[in-house]
């Protein structure tokens, strides 16, 4: 073996494997474990049943929205946030953290109250006929609420480490600035904007707390894939939930997977 | 291209960054703007290209008033210190980046572009390269990348911040110099900014030698190094020297040492402030009569020149003279040795008698008078 100057390889790879291991693969491989009690068959039964299809079908499709909203919108605001400086600059800075201290409970019980009917938002929104507590838009506001700080907080640093002669250089060759952002700043930004997206929709995938509160969870209209899990572990259909399980993992890995092929493509210029 | 810079001034806060600066830039000359950090010349250069924008003053190019030419429209060419390139682009799309973000109808087609990328990376002697990404060039690649980059808009104004800044000492002397050819071969305006002082004077046509916001010295390298104009161009530019003297009766009085000379006619009398270059210190062993006693500190062996430092308890302060190399090694120069010191050619700045500055308007160039028996041999 080729002789390494940094000290430590061995014990600190060792460490990281047990602890991947421990955290990580082994829960995971006890559901995969207890999922395999109703075999394939039993699982492609299980999972295309109509309610299971359906809350499938809007906890991916919602999560992935959102996850397109808070990069768009987690742009914006990381954008202003690092290029110009304002009063409450830093207030505003610290703000964008809160969905991550915030208890999931209880920003659910929070968005139920301003969005259901009678709510401060809800009742501006009844009379155009727009209903959002208890529906899929209540779903995706509530993920679109747990998953903001990631998009701004993986930008921030990329937007502060970009040089101002970049954009001097693009513009004195002669590009206009919306030039100068599709072409020279956001495939900068782009791979730090995946990872945004990637964790954002990771998020909304996995979140519960907040969700369940605003959906209202009626079959085949508004109930989330994690509230399908609950509701079979309450009936005591182990190997069932454990099924979904591994159904909403297989996904979530597959579509992290592109993102990262997406990323990796993103990043080909950078040093090798 | 004239290019006519008349009274520009621009503060930042409390900062003069320029300070009532005009200069004018005749078509095809290489000009460098020359001084310490905070002299100005980069707000200057900055000012040029169109990214910062003077609080007075006027600019002006063949009669258009830049001014109201914005950075995207100006079509001058810039290369900063730091490259700037486009990371997540290849060479060929760095330099191809101005001819294509232009309108549809000045856009050159494809094939068009794409030869005339060609053609600019051979003539900066990148060709081979195009297809290669920033990071994966040396920094003198990177450059040129970056120059290739700001020729492509074919601009007849080309700025250039530190270019050499970030290289190594080899690199940047070889790129220099082919800069140098470019800029005749393709026939274009240079203005470049340095702080070394090396590289402008064997570069530029023009140098300008700026100090807090202001011009202190415009001129050919030669008449810059030989015949400063101001105290800061003496202490800013080669070695010098600072003796303070007194004139009196038409006669220069320097420590223990009164030296006569014609150029000192007709200046009242006071204090002044005088420059040597080391170059302009005789020697001799023998004790001559003319010329201050001195003692030997040290010598200084670097490469073809041997630099001198010299005690002279007559001025109360330690001189520095040269000698070639070779001189220094047949005179078996020590330490410890007695000399006498002669000033062949001094600069002189009367010291105005209420603020106690220099003062520029008086200045005199002196050569003392000397005997012939009493002249040190030594140069």
């Amino acid at each position: 073996m080729a002789r390494r100057v940094l000290p430590g390889f061995g014990l600190s790879l060792g460490f990281v494997l047990t602890w991947l291991g421990l955290i990580v693969l082994l829960p995971l491989a006890a559901l995969a474990l207890k999922a395999s009690g109703i075999g394939f068959g039993g699982l492609w039964t299980m999972v295309t049943t109509p309610a299971v299809l359906a809350a499938l079908k809007l906890s991916f499709g919602a999560a992935v929205l959102s996850a397109v909203i808070n990069a768009i919108a987690g742009l914006l605001v990381a954008w202003v946030l690092v290029r110009y400086s304002f009063p409450g600059r830093r207030f505003f800075d610290a703000l964008v953290d809160l969905p991550f201290a915030l208890p999931t409970a209880v920003a659910g019980i929070a968005l139920t109250a301003l969005y259901a009917p009678k709510g401060w938002i809800g009742a501006l929104l009844a009379p155009l006929g727009i209903k959002v507590a208890f529906t899929p838009l209540g779903v995706l506001i509530a993920m679109v609420f747990v998953g903001f700080p990631f998009v701004v907080r993986t930008l921030q640093p990329v937007l502060e480490s970009l040089d101002r002669d970049i954009e001097e250089a693009a513009t004195s060759l002669g590009a206009s600035r919306w030039q100068t952002f599709t072409r020279v700043l956001f495939p900068l930004l782009l791979p730090a904007l995946l990872t945004g997206f990637a964790l954002a929709l990771a998020r909304a995938v996995g979140e519960y707390g907040s969700v369940i509160f605003i959906a209202g969870n009626i079959p085949m209209k508004s109930e989330i894939l994690p509230l399908v899990i609950v509701k079979q572990l309450e009936q005591f259909k182990y190997a069932d939930a454990a099924a979904v399980g591994i159904v909403m993992l297989a996904l979530s890995f597959l579509l992290l997977l592109a993102i990262s092929l997406l990323q990796r493509w993103s990043r080909r210029w950078a040093e090798r | 291209m004239t290019l006519a810079i008349n009274r520009l001034s621009r503060r930042f806060a409390d900062f003069r960054a320029l300070d009532d600066v005009s200069l004018s830039i005749a078509p095809g000359e290489f000009i460098a703007l020359l001084g310490p950090s905070g002299s100005g010349k980069t707000t200057l250069l900055r000012i040029l290209a169109g990214l910062d924008f003077p609080d007075a003053g006027a600019l002006d190019q063949d009669g258009r008033d830049l001014l109201r030419v914005s950075a995207r429209d100006r079509g001058v060419g810039l290369v900063f210190q730091h490259y700037a390139l486009f990371r997540h682009m290849t060479v060929f799309e760095n330099v191809a980046f101005g001819l294509r973000v232009r309108k549809r109808a000045r856009r050159p087609s494809k094939a068009e572009i794409a030869d005339r990328v060609d053609k600019l990376l051979k003539r900066v002697q990148l060709d081979g390269m195009a297809q290669r990404y920033p990071s994966q060039l040396s920094g003198g690649q990177r450059q040129r990348v970056a120059l290739a980059r700001a020729l492509a808009i074919e601009p007849e104004l080309l700025l250039l911040d530190e270019p050499f800044g970030a290289l190594d000492a080899q690199v940047r002397v070889a790129l220099r110099r082919w800069l140098r050819h470019l800029h005749e071969e393709m026939g274009l305006t240079t203005v470049f900014v340095t702080h070394d002082q090396e590289e402008a004077l064997e570069l530029a046509d023009r140098v300008v030698v700026m100090n807090r916001g202001r011009i202190e010295q415009v001129g050919t390298p030669d008449e810059i190094y030989q015949q400063p104009a101001t105290p800061f161009v003496f202490e800013f530019i080669g070695k010098s020297n600072k003796v303070p003297v007194r004139i009196h009766g038409g006669r220069l009085q320097a420590g223990d040492q009164r030296f006569e000379a014609d150029a000192l006619e007709g200046l009242a009398d006071g204090s002044a402030v005088a420059y040597v270059r080391p170059e302009h210190l005789a020697l001799s062993t023998t004790p001559l009569e003319n010329g201050w006693k001195a003692t030997l500190r040290h010598v200084y062996l670097s490469g073809s020149v041997a630099h001198l430092e010299l005690e002279v308890p007559g001025l109360g302060q330690t001189l520095e003279a040269e000698l070639g190399g070779e001189e220094a090694q047949r005179r078996s120069l020590q330490s410890g040795m007695h000399v006498t010191v002669q000033p062949r050619h001094l600069t002189v700045f009367p010291l105005d008698g209420k603020s106690g500055e220099p003062d520029l308007a008086r200045r005199r160039v002196v050569h003392p008078r000397y005997g012939q028996a009493a002249l040190a041999r030594w140069r």
